[in-house]
């Protein structure tokens, strides 16, 4: 019968009607505020985690880096020029260089124009002096001292140095390099010269030490596509390095950053999508009538089906067009507002997430609307005449597979973090299923106090418990609604600031290596002199693993390339009788009561790369003797905390034999940097590092996550007031014609709004207390298990969740039925 | 009017109804006494029933167990007969209404609407014959909120893929008088307006059957005699069979035979009363 243009006419004519009529507005607010907070979420994120990606290339001073112990072939450099990218060279080894008759151990860095790409270099005119950045490098015939050089040489710029048979001027003094690191191979204090110097030196010699470098920069995807070309050309001996393979403490704190911002986008789609099943099911239930009209004047199943999939179409595709647009203009907008954290030259969006936000509205309606509009395809024509039947509910839970399977698909599309899917996914099955449970038991137990107070009250509860399934559904969504906004403004907040404390304002911004058994006390009581807190020192073995499980690891394979270079490398041992705070056991004992052999616990990172297994026999070379320790632990550490850490740690007695240096961490006082060049005076061998540079970098990223995380709450925010709104909707044609009827029987207005007003203060006060329990626990396993935080339950919690669920629903609720009370009932009771 | 009741007319050819015009047609016909048997003979005879049904019955489950809403129905209706089924609420009239049109399935027993038998078939093809055949009038109108007048009787049109459908339907406004108010909504029509607007949507498809459950159920008496006797003037102009299902026995006095229903089955005959 019925020619596919005339049912698609029809179809449209119809949504568009259910446009005009309001019909659509909840649902398609919903659609559309879920749509542009994921676009802007996505655009904004994408740019802002290209910055945080500049940021952190700039400790490579380039995006992407090759090094080698040998030279660089150019043909490297002839491609990269070719694929439009920029490329400096550097060299670093270590060199003793002189000044007079003074003489010091240097990190000799020669670079090459354009270095650096990222970042900036800082110098200052003198020794103290004030610090500036600059776009340049040494001229030929110059070099700039660090510090530590200079101090440790006596001098100040200006000064005539020998490097190698090559005499430079000292010119500048370099405070900072974005490259800086954090390795005890960059422990020599650096002396930056000109790469068209090193020649010149003749410090370059077959069986020198030199460590060649060559960086590249440019274009995002030219960069990825010429890692893609390198990694196929590497000769033994190179290897390729980016941001991933920067320090560890900005990689932890971009990691984590990453997961904040998830987590919004995450919570936003979960919202929307509770926002869209409950106008769709209002939808839904509107019009089964119109169904079994047109049913019963000769529409066929596959007809009314038909035509629903169209409506749903086009809606999703108007919804991720306008949401798009939407979320583009109020990403510009979000950017705009945190130009001065993430600079004005923020990189220009992709157009990932328009495809994002298409595949959002198509995912949410399929898999949150379309079973309610399938289930409403199957009204019986005979409704026209018996209004009580309703259409056969569908089998086999396919509501529940579809909105389950939509959330999968779009969440792992949309983040690509597994467990973080998975834990936000089973958290939220637990919730929806405990906030229901918990419903329905607040829901019998609200009956026993109807007889408490006067009409309205009575009035009021009894609509609660009447209307049973209803309100379980308003309670588990305002409930989840309230338990997102909750976790939004004080969770968030809570976590942010558990975060930022991890770092406090005192963290470690100087590293003492070096110390000698000897000085230790000695040390302690310079810092104390100078008001300087004394750090807590820890004891450093050199080693070099040999074997593991008797197998000698120069022959060994390792899956992991990192692994293998952190076998063959020279290692840092230690011990402790207990472990420091930020260290955590996951797996087997710290330290046996009557341990059988040595025992050594291992960082868990490491411990994967090498593949290393609790029980595991490593063997290790100390200044020529062998000593062997079982693996009877593994460690997280908090790299980020800016404490010295290590990857393997021994029980204490088993090094005593071996010669051992102390590390130590403190926190000098802005204002007190003269301490470190008076200890480095008074103890010549202890070298101090200066962290604050690495230490600002993490701030930063910190700080700019921060700031987008609160932005996209905002949208997060829409998305759990829309929520709300169809919440309150849902029950509305029905108070509706409830409220007439009560006026018809002579029940003021006041007394109908009171009645109103207490039902829904009933379900915000029931939802807010379940929204705060639920907050509760979910900050709490947020903050454990994925961002490893503290948590710590707030009282605050467990007050603002009930009272804004009592005022938020009960001013939402009467806001939305006043209207409705307002009508002349005899309207009312006529349309019905 | 034995001569005009199969003379088939266009709807929406013939002038515009006025509605005096209509009530004094029909006052004669209530006044006149039943008489049994009569009139269809009267009636050219034709050999297929338009609608047929035997031994129709529906059981539901009820929380006291099996409950037979109809039970054994058996009835034969000719073409362009005008037919009411009374019975207080809960006889089974709309059960057996719904079963005719083919809306529901019933337990046992056949379904014929214009030859083709109704209980072969299944949903799809029911709804294609009524798509084809069937006109309805409801108590509480079934207007869809969100459409206009017009729009709401061009959805059967445009549902059977009708050619220039908005055509046809302001002619079928307009033979219910209300052409001017076509591009108003249901909920600023009053209750006569809508049902009057509900029956140029039964009409416009030229039903070969039309079935009105209780038409005037919402209606106040003026206005229910107005919209039953544009009822009747509509179903006479165009040759249609009408089934009316009501509980009130003035309206189903104007149609040419009444079955009455009781516990589900039909009581006092086959035929039940006939009258002209």
């Amino acid at each position: 019968m019925s020619q596919p243009n005339h049912s698609s006419r029809l179809a449209m004519r119809l949504l568009l009607r259910d446009w005009k009529a309001g019909e659509l507005t909840v649902l398609a607010t919903a659609l559309l505020v879920a749509v542009s907070a994921l676009t802007a979420v996505a655009f904004l994120t994408d740019r802002v985690g290209q910055a945080v990606e500049l940021r952190a290339a700039e400790s490579l001073a380039a995006d992407l880096r090759l090094a080698s112990t040998q030279v660089i072939s150019e043909d490297y450099a002839t491609s990269a020029a070719a694929a439009g990218l920029l490329v400096a060279r550097t060299a670093s080894m270590p060199s003793v260089i002189f000044a007079g008759n003074a003489n010091t151990l240097a990190g000799i860095r020669a670079v090459s124009d354009p270095y650096p790409m990222r970042g900036q270099l800082k110098t200052s005119e003198q020794l103290l002096g004030e610090i500036t950045p600059v776009d340049e490098i040494p001229e030929p015939g110059e070099a700039w001292a660090s510090p530590r050089l200079l101090a440790r040489l006596g001098v100040d710029t200006g000064t005539v140095i020998e490097v190698g048979s090559l005499q430079l001027q000292l010119t500048r003094v370099l405070e900072h390099r974005p490259d800086e690191g954090f390795r005890f191979a960059d422990l020599a204090p650096t002396l930056m010269i000109n790469y068209a110097d090193l020649e010149a030196t003749g410090l370059v010699q077959p069986g020198s030490r030199v460590s060649w470098r060559m960086l590249f920069a440019g274009d995002r995807s030219a960069v990825q596509q010429f890692k893609q070309q390198l990694n196929t050309q590497l000769a033994s001996g190179e290897r390729l390095e980016d941001i991933n393979d920067t320090n560890p403490q900005i990689r932890s704190a971009m990691e984590r950053s990453g997961r904040f911002l998830n987590l919004s986008s995450l919570i936003s789609v979960l919202l929307a999508a509770v926002a869209v099943a409950m106008a769709a099911r209002r939808y839904a239930q509107r019009h089964r009538d119109r169904i079994a009209l047109m049913k019963c004047m000769g529409a066929s199943q596959s007809y009314v089906i038909r035509s629903s999939l169209l409506q749903l179409f086009m809606l999703a595709l108007s919804g991720a067009l306008l949401g798009s647009l939407i979320g583009f203009a109020a990403q510009h907008g979000l950017a705009w507002l945190m130009r001065d954290l993430i600079g004005e030259n923020l990189p220009s969006p992709g157009y990932e997430p328009v495809l994002l936000g298409a595949m959002t509205a198509i995912s949410i309606l399929a898999g949150f609307a379309l079973p309610d509009l399938w289930q409403m395809g199957r009204t019986p024509p005979m409704r026209v005449l018996r209004h009580d039947l309703d259409p056969p509910p569908l089998r086999y839970g396919i509501p529940w597979i579809a909105a389950i399977a939509a959330l999968v698909l779009l969440l792992l599309w949309l983040v690509r973090d597994t467990k973080l899917v998975l834990t936000i996914l089973l958290g939220a099955g637990v919730t929806f299923v405990a906030l229901g449970l918990a419903g329905w038991l607040l829901v019998r137990a609200l009956s026993g106090f109807r007889g408490a107070g006067g009409a309205a009250w009575r009035y009021g509860l009894a609509s609660v418990s009447r209307r049973g399934r209803e309100s379980i559904v308003q309670l588990v969504a305002f409930g989840l609604g309230l338990m997102v906004l909750l976790l939004l403004t004080i969770v968030r907040n809570e976590l942010l600031d558990n975060w930022q404390q991890s770092l406090p304002d005192n963290a470690p911004n100087q590293f003492l290596i070096n110390i000698q058994t000897h000085e230790t006390d000695a040390l302690q009581e310079f810092l104390q002199q100078r008001g300087v807190q004394a750090p807590d020192l820890v004891p450093l073995v050199r080693a070099r693993m040999t074997h593991i499980n008797d197998a000698d690891v120069t022959q060994m394979t390792f899956e992991d390339p990192e692994g293998e270079e952190w076998a063959r490398r020279d290692s840092n041992l230690s011990w402790r009788e207990t472990l420091q705070e930020d260290n955590k056991i996951v797996a087997g004992k710290l330290w046996s009561d009557s341990p059988e052999q040595n025992e050594v616990s291992v960082e868990l990172g490491f411990a994967n790369e090498l593949g290393l297994k609790l029980g595991d026999e490593l063997r290790f070379d100390i200044a020529g003797e062998t000593v062997s320790a079982r693996v009877t632990s593994k460690r997280t550490v908090e790299w980020d905390s800016f404490r010295p850490n290590f990857f393997m740690l021994f029980a204490p007695g088993v090094l005593d034999p071996y010669p051992a240096s102390w590390i130590g961490s403190l926190y000098l006082p802005e204002g007190k940097s003269n301490v470190t060049l008076e200890l480095m005076r008074e103890f010549p061998s202890v070298t101090a590092i200066d962290l604050d540079a690495t230490l600002s970098q993490v701030r930063d990223v910190m700080d700019k996550a921060a700031l987008a995380v609160q932005a996209v709450f905002v949208f997060t925010l829409l998305a759990g007031l829309t929520v709300l709104w169809a919440a309150v909707q849902s029950t509305r044609d029905e108070r509706r014609f409830e409220s007439a009827l009560l006026r018809t029987f002579g029940a003021s207005r006041k007394r109908v709004l009171s009645g109103v007003a207490v039902e829904f203060m009933a379900i915000g006060l029931l939802s807010g207390v379940l929204a705060s329990s639920g907050a509760s626990l979910a900050g709490y396993l947020l903050a454990t298990r994925l961002f490893e935080l503290e948590y710590q339950f707030s009282l605050g919690l467990w007050l603002i969740g009930p009272i804004a669920g009592m005022l938020l629903v009960g001013l939402s609720g009467m806001a939305a039925t006043w209207r409705v009370i307002t009508h002349a009932p005899v309207n009312v009771l006529r349309s019905a | 009017m034995a001569e005009t009741r199969h003379q088939i007319t266009r709807l929406g050819t013939t002038n515009p109804i006025l509605e005096d015009q209509v009530m004094n047609e029909a006052t004669p016909l209530i006044d006149s006494p039943p008489v049994l048997g009569a009139p269809v003979l009267k009636t050219p005879v034709l050999k297929t029933p338009v609608l047929r049904a035997l031994g129709l019955s529906k059981q539901v489950t009820s929380p006291e167990g099996p409950l037979t809403i109809l039970d054994q129905a058996d009835l034969q209706i000719e073409h362009g007969e005008t037919i009411a089924i009374v019975g207080a609420s809960g006889a089974g009239k709309s059960t057996l209404l719904g079963l005719l049109a083919g809306l529901d399935v019933p337990s046992s027993g056949q379904v014929w609407l214009d030859g083709t038998e109704l209980t072969t078939l299944d949903e799809d093809g029911r709804a294609a014959l009524r798509a084809d055949r069937v006109g309805f009038v409801f108590q509480s109108f079934h207007l869809i909120p969100s459409l206009t007048a017009l729009e709401n009787v061009m959805l059967p049109l445009e549902l059977a893929a009708a050619p220039q459908p908005a055509q046809s339907a302001r002619e079928a406004l307009r033979t219910v008088g209300l052409e001017a108010r076509r591009r108003h909504y249901p909920h600023q029509l009053s209750g006569g307006e809508k049902q009057r607007v509900a029956i140029a949507r039964a009409f416009v498809v030229q039903p070969s059957i039309l079935f009105a459950d209780e038409p005037t159920g919402n209606l106040d008496q003026k206005t229910g005699e107005q919209v039953v006797d544009l009822l009747f003037h509509l179903n006479r102009e165009s040759g249609t069979t009408l089934v009316l299902v009501t509980h009130d026995l003035n309206l189903a006095a104007r149609c040419q035979r009444i079955y009455y229903m009781e516990g589900g089955r039909f009581v006092a005959g086959p035929n039940q009363v006939t009258k002209v």
